[in-house]
C-alpha cells in the first residue's frame, strides 16, 4: 500500500510537521509492507526535497510559480488529479492552519472518508484505527473509516515523534504541474505579522499563565500581583484574548508563542492541546485547577486541585513571607 | 448580503466529570449544560454586524433536536432575522461529512451571499463541516478566518496560521467563511431580548424536507465510525499538593523556594 503524506513548507522553511507524519507514516509501513511516498508542491523549494528523501521511500516534487504561496484551492487541483492517478491507500495531511483548509474539501472530492486532527493511527489487520480527542481533550475516541480501503487523515502538531533520519534515501520524481489557469476566486494577497507588544513572554524565567477560570477581567490585577511576588510576568491562554482582557502578544500556543520558562504557573487553564503546544518545554509546570481531571494535570510536574480565587492569594502572600524571610 | 450561519449546540464539559454512557459511543450527557458553540457564536456576531453595516439579512440554521430552539431563539434575539431547525431521528450518530450534506441540502436551493461557519465545533472537534459544505456547494471557502472586510462582489479575509501570523485572502462570494474565535466581541443577550423572540416561528424539516433517504444520513451516510470512547489514561499525572487552599499555596511556596524559582 501507498501511504502518501503532503509535506507542508512556509516562507522558505520546511515544517515539523511533515517529518512528524513521515515518521508515524514509517510506522505504518512496517506493519503493512507500504511505501512511503512524500508530495511537495511550491516554487524553489527544491531543498526540501532531499530533507524528505531521507524519511520517504518517494518524493513526488511539482514546483510551479502558482504553488508558491499555499493555496487551498490550487493545492486541491494538483492533489486530486495525483491522488486520483495513484489511487494511495492513505493521504496523509497536517491538521494545521494549512491543512484545515484544504483536506475536508479534498476528501470530498475524491469521496475519501476523512479523520482530522488525529494524535495517533493504529493498524489491525488490514484496517486503520484513528485515534483523535473530541470534549477539549477529556475524551478519547477511535474511530475506523466504516471498511473503506482508502482514507484520509490529518495528523495534529506534535503528536507524532520525528525519527531519527530514516535513511530511505528516496528518489525524487520531477511531475509536471496539472495547474493550467490561475485560480482567480481565492487569491492569496499576504502575510501579516502579529505587532510586538510590550512585554515579550518568550524571554521571562517565570510566566503566570491565566485561563477563562480568572472569570472576568476584574480579577486579572490578581493574577499580576502574584506575577510580580513571584517575580515573573503574566500570560494567558486563548479565550482571555478573545475576550480582550489581554493584548494577543501575552498568548501562549499554537496560534500565539512558544515558551519555555524555567517555571510555567497555569491558573485556570484546560490544557488544550493548542495551548499545551506552547508552554510543554517548560523546565516546571504547576497548575493549579478546580478539576482534578483538567487535561493540565498530565502535563504539570505539581498540581493543586481547589478554587484559584483562594489559593492565589494564599501563594501570593506566602511568597512574600518567604521572601521577606 | 445575505448570509446563512450554521450554529450548533454543543454540551459544557469544561469544568464537568465527563463519563462513558452505556454505548460506549458517547458521554453521558444527562447533567451537562448546554449552549451554542463558542466559535459560532462569534460567527453569527460576524453576521450580524455586517447586516448592521451594509443591510440584508441573516438565517440561522441547525440540524439538531427541539432543544436547539434555544440556541436558534438567542440567535434571533442578537438581531438573525430567521431560522431554521432540521431534525430527524434518522439524523441520529452523523459524522462531520454527513451533518454537512444535511446541511447542504437544506441550504442549496435558498439565495444568500455567504454562508458563515465555526472553524469547529467544540464537542467532536471536526473542522470539517465548513469546507466539505463549501465543496458540495461548488464554492470558495476559508477557515480560520480573524477579520473579515467586503469589497465588491468579493470578500477579504485574514486566516489565522500558526504562531501569530495571519495570510490575508481575497475570495469571491457567494463564499463559505470558517469564524476563529476573537474576531468580534460578541453581544450579551437578556432574558427580556430572547423573551421578546419567544414567538418567532422555527420552521422544522426533516429527511423529506430536504429530498434525502435514510443511507444519506446518519450512521448508514456516515464515511467515517466511532468505534468506542474513553476517557484517556494519564500516564504520570503531577504530584497533587494536598491540603487546605492555604496549606497547599504554602507548600507550594516552599517548593518554589527550594528550586531557586522565586523573584
Ligand atoms: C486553531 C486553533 C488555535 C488555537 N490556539 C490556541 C492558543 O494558541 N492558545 C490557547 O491557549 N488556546 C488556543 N486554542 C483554544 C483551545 O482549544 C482552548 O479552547 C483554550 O486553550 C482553552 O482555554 P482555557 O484553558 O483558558 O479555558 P477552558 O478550557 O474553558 O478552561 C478553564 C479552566 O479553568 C478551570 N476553572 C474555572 N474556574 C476555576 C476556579 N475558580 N479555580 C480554579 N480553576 C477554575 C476549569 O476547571 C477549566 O479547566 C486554539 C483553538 C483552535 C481551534
Ligand atoms: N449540527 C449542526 N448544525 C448546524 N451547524 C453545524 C452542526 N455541526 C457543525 N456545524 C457547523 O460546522 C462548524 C464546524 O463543525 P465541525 O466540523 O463539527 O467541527 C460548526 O462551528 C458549525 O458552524
Amino acid at each position: 500500500m501507498e501511504i502518501l503524506v503532503l509535506a507542508e513548507h512556509r516562507r522558505g522553511e520546511l515544517r515539523e510537521i511533515s517529518l512528524e507524519m513521515l515518521s508515524k507514516a514509517k510506522e505504518i509501513a512496517d506493519k503493512t509492507s507500504g511505501e512511503i511516498t512524500a508530495v511537495l508542491l511550491g516554487q524553489g523549494v527544491k531543498d526540501f526535497a532531499d530533507t524528505l528523501a531521507n524519511y520517504a521511500n518517494k518524493v513526488l516534487l511539482i514546483e510551479d510559480p502558482k504553488l508558491e504561496n499555499f493555496n487551498a484551492e490550487a493545492y486541491q487541483k494538483v492533489l486530486s488529479a495525483l491522488i486520483k492517478e495513484r489511487n494511495p491507500a492513505m493521504v496523509m495531511i497536517g491538521h494545521t492552519a494549512f491543512g484545515m483548509d484544504l483536506a475536508p474539501a479534498l476528501a470530498v472530492e475524491l469521496d475519501l472518508p476523512l479523520a482530522t486532527d488525529c494524535m495517533d493511527l493504529e493498524i489491525d489487520g488490514d484496517s486503520v484505527f484513528a485515534i483523535r480527542q473530541v470534549y477539549s481533550g477529556k475524551v478519547n475516541v477511535k474511530v475506523s473509516f466504516s471498511g473503506a480501503k482508502k482514507c484520509m487523515v490529518t495528523m495534529r502538531a506534535s503528536a507524532c515523534q520525528i525519527a531519527e533520519d530514516m535513511k530511505l534515501g528516496g528518489a525524487i520524481e520531477t511531475v509536471d504541474s496539472p495547474l493550467t489557469e490561475d485560480i482567480d476566486y481565492k487569491i492569496f494577497s499576504g502575510y501579516e505579522e502579529a505587532a510586538a507588544g510590550e512585554v515579550d513572554i518568550t524571554q521571562a524565567d517565570i510566566l503566570v499563565g491565566v485561563g477563562r477560570g480568572i472569570g472576568d477581567p476584574d480579577n486579572i490585577p490578581m493574577i499580576e500581583e502574584l506575577a510580580e511576588a513571584i517575580g515573573g510576568v503574566v500570560s494567558c491562554s486563548r479565550p482571555v484574548v478573545d475576550k480582550k482582557w489581554l493584548p494577543k502578544d501575552r498568548q501562549v500556543g499554537t496560534s500565539g508563542k512558544t515558551v519555555k520558562p524555567k517555571l510555567y504557573l497555569a491558573v485556570g487553564i484546560s490544557g488544550a492541546f493548542q495551548h499545551l503546544a506552547g508552554m510543554n518545554g517548560s523546565d516546571l509546570i504547576v497548575a493549579i485547577n478546580k478539576d482534578p481531571k483538567a487535561p493540565i494535570f498530565a502535563a504539570a510536574q505539581y498540581g493543586i486541585v481547589a478554587d484559584l480565587f483562594k489559593v492565589v492569594p494564599a501563594l501570593k502572600d506566602k511568597i512574600n513571607e518567604l521572601k521577606g524571610a | 448580503m445575505d448570509i446563512i450561519v450554521c450554529v450548533k449546540r454543543v454540551p459544557d464539559t469544561s469544568e464537568a466529570d465527563v463519563k462513558i454512557d452505556g454505548s460506549g459511543k458517547n458521554i453521558d450527557l444527562e447533567d451537562l449544560t448546554f449552549d451554542i458553540n463558542e466559535w459560532d457564536n462569534y460567527a453569527i456576531e460576524e453576521a450580524i454586524l455586517i447586516k448592521e453595516k451594509v443591510g440584508g439579512t441573516v438565517t440561522a440554521i441547525t440540524m439538531g433536536p427541539e432543544e436547539s430552539n434555544e440556541v436558534l431563539r438567542r440567535c434571533m434575539a442578537k438581531g438573525a432575522d430567521a431560522a431554521i431547525r432540521l431534525t430527524d431521528d434518522a439524523f441520529e450518530g452523523s459524522d462531520g461529512y454527513a451533518i454537512a450534506r444535511i446541511l447542504h441540502s437544506a441550504i442549496k436551493d435558498l439565495s444568500f451571499d455567504a454562508v458563515f461557519l465555526g472553524a469547529q465545533a467544540g464537542d467532536d472537534g471536526y473542522g470539517v463541516v465548513g469546507p466539505m459544505l463549501a465543496e458540495m456547494l461548488g464554492l470558495p471557502h476559508a477557515t480560520l478566518i480573524t477579520k473579515v472586510d467586503l469589497e465588491d462582489g468579493k470578500v477579504k479575509v485574514h486566516r489565522e496560521l500558526e504562531g501569530g501570523l495571519e495570510e490575508v485572502v481575497d475570495i469571491n462570494l457567494p463564499a463559505v467563511l470558517g469564524i476563529q474565535t476573537g474576531i468580534n466581541e460578541p453581544r450579551y443577550v437578556s432574558i427580556m431580548g430572547i423573551r421578546k423572540v419567544a414567538k418567532k416561528e422555527i420552521p422544522v424539516k426533516g429527511l423529506a424536507d430536504i429530498g434525502l433517504s435514510a443511507d444519506d444520513v446518519g450512521e448508514a451516510g456516515s464515511k467515517t465510525k466511532i468505534e468506542c470512547m474513553y476517557i484517556p489514561e494519564v500516564g504520570e499525572v503531577a504530584e497533587m499538593i494536598e491540603g487546605s487552599p492555604d496549606e497547599a499555596a504554602a507548600k507550594l511556596a516552599q517548593i518554589l523556594k527550594e528550586k531557586g524559582l522565586m523573584g
